[in-house]
């Protein structure tokens, strides 16, 4: 294990929001400014000891370790501890968690009942630092499971007319597609523990690293946890309940959920899919590279055909969580980085998407694309800020969006060329979509409510600039992240190589031998 | 002298085990005898003496408990009584509840003005039952502790005089009791025709050490064994009477039934099933195992579709009887001290939810609608924050204490490769948390009031009951330690001969 400091940073990282819910649930609804910031406050201060993570992580090829590692045992019967411990993998998912939730809470204004809102998100804030820095599958469990919690209530109570049906299917759906993982995860620990002899754990690397389960078992297992990951992502079969919680999601709600909650599903499938069971990845990986690019395509026809702002841009994450499954399931180290960094861009556009989508709908009360039109007019630097996150979100060279979803498509054209060929006709359809709904509000003659709709004001200006900046700046000079990604992301392939018996070895070597057999091809229909 | 010649020897008792026993049947019969003489005893009087009678148990526990760590579990009355780990644990988890039920009592026969002290001897009485069960080392006390625990419960379910769906209840459950009884009975004399004995210990020798050429009268009193506490515990297939039953009761008796009712009759299966007749687990198993799924799964399916609350959370009480049972069937030691955290946990959940059930029931003990609890939040938000713990912890969600139960249950089921049933048990839970999502929808998500909501006024009593099970939930959600380790030690042991 690597550096590990004297203060415990990465449980600071979960305690401090906790607190702070506990603190702002009790304070009088009657002053909802201080209630917010207060929680701004409490937030702020996570993001600090965040960004003093992002500045102390070693970089360097040995950095492949877990940093900031810290331990608390927790249920010694079970061997359950508070594992944590970040590496390249999820420290950028823990800084952009960091950087989204004050932007979010700074945003938006709930309305009514302050206190519990201001609470459920920081709640929220807390469950999701633990799964993105807690390294026991049974803690990791509890994290992922608890986030369920303060959501229900942020999209049931603050969001919008249809609240209610969405909240519960969020709900359910996650909960029931979790369910078999809990076993999942019990059968890992005890089967590990009968292979070796050893006390039974729960401790992430323990087991990673050994690989005591028989082929069979894990492939079953793998199959549990692909389960709960793929409903959260979500994978395309399992991604209805996705449209309904973010059009009817407070936008706070939505930028969280699409900037932070649908990575716990990406960011499982590569720290407990690909890492405990490289061999059952591997075996399943053509059905999900094939899953991916379904997503691709189906999001972006999808979203090109709704008339509703915020559905549009819940279809075209759908398109891009394609994309980080088929950099995931690519399996080297181009496409999981790609993956990876798309996970961050994701974060980034989706949630300042979804941001001036709200700012135009407190603006105008509605979402529909038809009722909207000729914004540019009145609303110069508002059309000008989504035009640039747009482009980011579409993949513009020089934008953040291009560099994840060009490895992406450099790692599945090595792997299995064809899936990579279909996904960059995908690029196409996000392109068409995006472009043409902006075309439809902002451009064209205004009419009515349209003409004299206010721009940006200065406080949503300041929540955008942030998230603009990153935007060019990864777009521009990517290197500083993916330098801290990279030893992570190659141990993380080495491990899936060594692990693999059957892995075809050269994927890179493939791409030379120019044609790819003919029984690959075959295997993922 | 005479007297001397006919000195029969009289079996050894260990007065110290049996203080629970008396000081909860003892309070029962002078409280009994206090309310015949001519005066009216004030109810206050009544329901401070069973909270007090229940207090003391728990700090009787105490010392008890550190005797047997340090000395080893004992067995007296010719071996007829044991006190163990589990005895203890169980003895314990039987007073917070009898507490529990005597806050709630009090006001609840205030509000629905019904004569007082019978509920109260009858209570105790029911617990004293409880305590003999969870310390019985031999079928017959066994037997006898279950009847006195259940004729007890039957008129408490009649308790409340003016409503017929009370006497219907009590009807129900006398009746199927009854049958109940009668299966276990039947069963019991079967294994006795079968091993020769009644004592738990020497069943368990005898089956241990001896090959039976013809097992199937032992098999068949296993079977009618497990139909009587099948009864009992309301697992599916012989759970119908508890939605009527649970409904029609006074609440505070409901609780009563959910909590102790199920936390003696599982410690009594425990020690019949998994110490008694554990050598033939490969033959009970099985049996135990699909009992759990379906109770699951049953439990939580029907559940979905109940309107009346009270009802809703009868089902939901038949799920967490599954859930018990999953661990039941796992027939080891882990499976052994996460059924004694499941039940120690439910006990919490299920007094602190029947007493917020209590509260909204209002005059006439009626208000059980779901639309009762449209906007509650918005009325009463402690108390719909209170509740909202208290199902999250039923539903298990994590921080909560279901959460821990319902791991340890899983994980010993998972442990022994019963992987189709924590399987279906995780699938039922999920369908059960559908169940929690409606009640909370109800109190926070629909504005709109129902037109005829009438106050609800929360007794101090169930204020402390609800205000403590919710601190507990969440207390052993975040620190499971200390329970976990405490069932460890309560792991039940077959001592005696």
């Amino acid at each position: 294990m690597g550096f590990a400091p004297a203060f415990p940073v990465l449980p600071a990282l979960l305690v401090i929001p906790a607190v702070g819910a506990a603190l702002v649930a009790v304070l009088p609804r009657r002053r909802p400014e201080v209630v917010k910031q207060v929680a701004m406050l409490f937030s702020t201060a996570t993001a600090g000891i965040a960004f003093w993570v992002l500045g102390a992580f070693e970089t360097g090829p040995g950095a492949a370790a877990f940093q900031f590692t810290a331990h608390q045992p927790w249920i010694g019967d079970l061997g359950i501890a508070w594992n944590f411990g970040v590496d390249g993998i999820s420290l950028f998912l823990v800084v952009l968690t960091a950087l989204l939730f004050p932007i979010a809470l700074m945003a938006v204004d709930p309305g009514h009942d302050e206190p519990s809102y201001f609470a459920w998100m920081l709640l929220l804030e807390a469950g999701v630092m633990g799964v993105f820095c807690v390294l026991d599958l049974v803690v990791f469990f509890l994290c992922f499971e608890v986030v369920l919690v303060p959501m229900y209530f942020l999209i049931g109570r603050w969001g919008h007319n249809n609240r209610t049906y969405a909240a519960t299917k969020f709900f359910l759906f996650t909960m029931a597609g979790s369910a078999l993982m809990l076993v999942g995860i019990l059968a890992v620990g005890f089967l590990h523990a009968g292979a070796t002899g050893d006390p039974v754990t729960f401790d992430l690397v323990t087991i990673a690293e050994s690989q005591s389960l028989a082929t069979g078992e894990a492939r079953w297992l793998f199959a549990t946890f692909a389960l709960a990951f793929a409903v959260k992502v979500p994978i395309v079969p399992l991604h209805t309940w996705l449209p309904d919680a973010h059009t009817e999601a407070p936008t706070a709600g939505s930028v969280i959920l699409a900037g932070v909650l649908l990575k716990l599903g990406t960011y499982g499938f590569l720290r407990f899919g690909l890492y405990l069971f490289p061999e059952a990845a591997h075996f399943s990986a053509p059905l999900f590279m094939t899953l991916g690019v379904v997503g691709i395509l189906y999001g972006g026809v999808v979203a090109t055909m709704q008339r509703d702002l915020k559905r549009l841009v819940a279809y075209s994450s759908v398109a891009h969580l394609g994309f980080i499954i088929l950099g995931t399931f690519a399996l080297n180290t181009e496409g999981i980085e790609g993956g990876l960094l798309q996970m961050v861009n994701h974060g980034i556009s989706t949630g300042a998407l979804f941001l001036l989508v709200g700012m135009i709908y407190e603006r105008r009360h509605t979402r529909l694309i038809d009722e909207l039109g000729g914004l540019q007019r009145a609303a110069p630097v508002m059309a000008g800020v989504f035009m640039v996150v747009m482009l980011s979100s579409i993949g513009l060279p020089g934008l953040n969006g291009f560099v994840g979803e060009f490895l992406v498509l450099v790692g599945a054209f090595m792997a299995h060329r064809w899936w990579a060929v279909v996904a960059a006709a995908g690029v196409v359809l996000a392109a068409l979509c995006l472009l043409w709904a902006y075309q439809r509000v902002f451009h064209g003659p205004a009419e009515g409510d349209n003409t004299d709709m206010a721009d940006l004001n200065i406080r949503e200006g300041l929540v955008l600039a942030p998230l603009l900046a990153l935007i060019v700046f990864l777009g521009v000079y990517p290197k500083p992240v993916i330098e801290r990604m990279q030893p992570a992301v190659d141990a993380l392939v080495a491990h899936v190589e060594r692990h693999v018996p059957a892995f075809d070895e050269p994927v890179n070597l493939r791409v030379a031998q120019d044609l790819p057999k003919a029984d690959d091809m075959g295997d993922g229909s | 002298m005479i007297f001397a010649a006919l000195a029969v020897p009289t079996p050894e008792v260990v007065w110290w085990g049996l203080i629970p026993v008396i000081v909860l049947s003892g309070s029962a019969l002078l409280m009994l005898t206090a309310a015949s003489l001519p005066w009216r005893m004030p109810a206050w009087l009544a329901s401070t003496w069973t909270v007090a009678a229940g207090i003391a148990v728990v700090v009787a526990v105490f010392p008890m408990w550190a005797r047997i760590q340090n000395d080893g579990p004992l067995a007296f009355l010719g071996s007829a009584v044991a006190v163990d780990g589990s005895t203890l644990f169980v003895t314990a988890t039987l007073a917070v509840a009898v507490v529990a039920t005597a806050l709630l009592g009090r006001a609840y026969l205030e509000r629905e003005d019904l004569p007082g002290v019978e509920f109260y001897v009858l209570l105790l009485l029911s617990a004293a039952g409880g305590v003999v069960m969870v310390s019985a080392n031999d079928l017959i006390v066994l037997f006898l502790g279950l009847e006195v625990l259940s004729i007890a419960v039957y008129v408490l379910a009649a308790m409340h005089l003016r409503r017929v769906e009370s006497q219907e209840a009590a009807i129900k459950y006398f009746v199927l009791g009854a049958f109940s009884s009668a299966f276990l009975l039947y069963g019991i004399a079967l294994v006795y025709g079968a091993t020769g004995s009644t004592s738990l210990v020497r069943i368990n020798a005898h089956l241990a050490s001896t090959v039976l050429v013809q097992d199937a009268m032992l098999l068949t009193g296993f079977a009618l064994v497990l139909v009587g506490f099948g009864f009992k515990v309301a697992a599916v297939p012989f759970h119908a009477w508890t939605p009527d039953v649970y409904q029609g009761a006074p609440t505070p008796v409901v609780a009563w039934m959910a909590a102790g009712v199920k936390a003696a009759a599982f410690t009594a299966l425990l020690r019949t099933f998994v110490l008694s007749f554990g050598a033939y687990s490969g033959d009970w198993r099985p049996a135990v195992a699909v009992m759990a799924g379906v109770t699951v799964v049953g439990g939580a399916t029907v559940a979905v579709v109940q309107t009346d609350v009270k009802r809703m959370l009868a089902y939901s009480s038949i799920a967490h009887g599954g859930f018990i049972l999953t661990g039941v069937q796992a027939a080891d030691d882990r499976g052994t001290s996460a059924v004694l955290v499941y039940l120690g946990v439910y006990t919490l959940l299920a007094v602190g939810s029947f007493a917020v059930l209590s509260a909204m029931g209002g005059v006439g003990d009626t208000g059980h609608r779901l639309d009762d609890y449209r906007g509650l939040a918005r009325r009463q938000p402690l108390l719909a924050a209170a509740f909202t713990v208290l199902l999250l912890g039923q539903a298990g969600i994590p921080f909560t204490g279901g959460f821990v139960a319902k791991l340890g249950v899983i994980a010993a089921a998972v442990n022994v490769g019963s992987y189709a049933v924590a399987a279906a048990a995780m699938l039922g839970a999920a369908i059960a948390a559908f169940v929690y999502l409606r009640l909370l929808v109800a109190m926070y998500l629909d504005d709109d009031q129902a037109a005829d909501t009438h106050p609800v006024v929360v007794p101090v009593g169930a204020r402390m009951v609800i205000g403590l099970a919710a601190a507990g939930v969440l207390f052993v959600g975040l620190v499971p330690g200390p329970l976990v380790d405490l069932s460890r030690d309560a792991i039940p042991v077959l001592v005696g001969g």
